[in-house]
């Protein structure tokens, strides 16, 4: 089993925490695991995007040229990576911020995660929602390893912020994923 | 399960290496793409458990690259385990402490998470600091020690090594990765062995009540007093090149094409092999991991229709290593990419093709 995953959005929508919390997710489950980010300006806007591949076995080069799954959280990256998932991929997109109109050869999953945030209450869990809709359609981690993940990583303290991550982790896995 | 794992950067892996390699004291200046490793040694390195027979951990964000080097010349001299880096041309910056410190036999570890050069060049990761790295890099008759890591969990195991490396042959240590090694995260398995206690160092400036002074210097004006010294730097290399040579074989009983490469371009070779092997193709790899020493060793293959593949995010420097080593015995070739380019596997596996 190898999973390649490009996570791309605009600086600021946590991209890289997603990516971040999917890589601790899969050591948890004793996978091997690379986490590689665009470690440029992107932290004050424009396209930020980060690299995740997952196997059983050692991993060569976290660099991704042929992705086997899109997650993308605005239309910047969209043009910037469509060119980059495999045929018959899966792209799990954003369309709170994105759409995309003819598609051939890939499985498109298209939520609006940031609406979805927004009506959960907080704007910054469209990726967790995008996460939670990643793990249903692949079931490659579990997301009660991710919740696990969570409870790591969140401020000691904030229930608060592990409660709206995990609302919208479950939102994004009850979508109709087909 | 995993539970002694963590997901860190190789950054980081680094500078958690060094904490445990029981490193007292840290000074250097940001530079992407290695800040993580300065950022880590900040918020971990002072609070982190002490160091027997050490008053203390300290971390200093230095005024610039000279003062950082400079400042890891003197707390070397007066007995700390000393440790900065940097990036490519913060590297360059550096170079005339790294010669004072080999014209004084002080141990120290520098980090050079290489970028694109030459010049200020850009971020993107690159291996073109190889020459300046395995020639000494500044000034005089010198070598440093050269470790190139390829995973998260190489550089932490490795940057241990690279303390007790450079107490032992009293000569720095580079660690020498590229700016993906530095941004990737891996799993790490951390040591839960304690901190050790460093060796003793006579020859360190601690204070000389009840003693002759001890003395640090790279300054050498009575007539034949510089070669003498340099003879016994040169004998020190020498035993060094004997004993401290480490590389990865992979595949090469069989292989009629190795692929050599280090750091992340190794990782790059491994998945074409990997390719390259599921379609029948009998390729290997070596792996350095000491570039200086360069692993000689690993290129005593008898068979001399075997080729040499060399793999470098840089124009041709480790190759004129491996030839060294090979000696007019095999065919050597050569692919590489700089300044932000990163060798793709299928690159690889075109040029595998052509010459098998």
């Amino acid at each position: 089993m190898i999973e390649r995953i490009i996570i791309a959005g605009s600086g600021g929508q946590g991209v890289m925490l997603l990516g971040k919390v999917l890589a601790q997710t899969a050591m948890l489950e004793g996978k091997q695991v690379t986490w590689f980010p665009a470690y440029g300006p992107e932290v004050r806007g424009g396209t930020s995007h980060c690299m995740v591949i997952i196997s059983d076995q050692e991993i060569g080069s976290p660099y991704i040229s042929q992705a086997d799954t899109l997650i993308i959280l605005n239309r910047p990256s969209l043009e910037r990576f469509k060119g980059k998932l495999k045929k018959n991929g899966i792209l799990i997109l954003n369309s709170s911020l994105a759409a995309i109109d003819k598609y051939a050869k890939m499985q498109v999953l298209s939520f609006p995660f940031t609406d979805i945030a927004i009506k959960i209450g907080n704007i910054k869990v469209a990726n967790m929602a995008a996460l939670g809709c990643f793990a249903a359609a692949k079931k490659i981690i579990k997301v009660k390893n991710i919740l696990k993940v969570f409870k790591s990583i969140a401020p000691a303290g904030n229930l608060e912020i592990l409660k709206i991550n995990q609302q919208a982790l479950e939102e994004g896995q009850k979508l109709n994923h087909g | 399960m995993a539970k002694t794992k963590v997901l860190l950067s190789g950054n980081e892996a680094i500078a958690q290496g060094a904490i445990q390699a029981g490193c007292t004291f840290y000074a250097g200046y940001p530079i992407t793409p290695q800040n993580e490793l300065i950022a880590y040694m900040a918020k971990y390195l002072p609070a982190s458990g002490a160091v027997k027979g050490q008053a203390a951990r300290v971390f200093i964000q230095a005024e610039s690259e000279l003062a950082a080097i400079n400042m890891v010349y003197g707390a070397s001299a007066a007995g700390a385990r000393a440790m900065t880096s940097s990036s490519s041309p913060g590297i360059s910056l550096k170079q005339e402490g790294i010669s004072y410190l080999a014209g004084s036999q002080l141990p120290a570890v520098i980090v050079n998470i290489m970028r694109g050069g030459p010049g200020l060049g850009n971020i993107a990761p690159a291996q073109s600091d190889y020459f300046q790295a395995t020639r000494g890099g500044g000034h005089g008759d010198y070598h440093v020690i050269v470790l190139a890591p390829a995973s998260a969990q190489e550089a932490y195991d490795l940057t241990q090594s690279g303390f007790d490396l450079a107490d032992k042959y009293r000569t720095p240590v580079m660690i020498l990765g590229d700016g993906v090694l530095g941004q990737m995260m891996e799993p790490v398995k951390l040591s839960s062995r304690k901190i050790k206690t460093p060796p003793v160092k006579s020859w360190a400036l601690c204070g000389c009540a009840g003693r002759k002074p001890n003395i640090a210097k790279s300054f050498f004006l009575r007539e034949g007093a510089l070669e003498e010294f340099n003879l016994k730097l040169q004998k020190n290399y020498q035993i060094i090149q004997q004993k401290e040579q480490r590389f990865e074989g992979l595949f090469l009983s069989d292989a009629k094409v190795i692929l050599v490469a280090y750091g992340t371009m190794a990782r790059i070779a491994k998945s074409a092999i990997s390719q390259l092997r599921n379609a029948g193709k009998q390729v290997g790899l070596i792996r350095p991991i000491s570039l200086w020493p360069f692993p000689e060793r690993a290129f005593q293959i008898k068979n001399n229709r075997v080729k040499y593949l060399v793999l470098e995010l840089s124009y041709g420097q480790m190759l004129q290593d491996v030839r060294l080593a090979v000696n007019g015995r095999q065919q050597v070739e050569f692919l590489g990419r700089s300044g932000g380019g990163i060798l793709s596997q299928e690159q690889i596996i075109d040029k595998v093709k052509k010459i098998l």
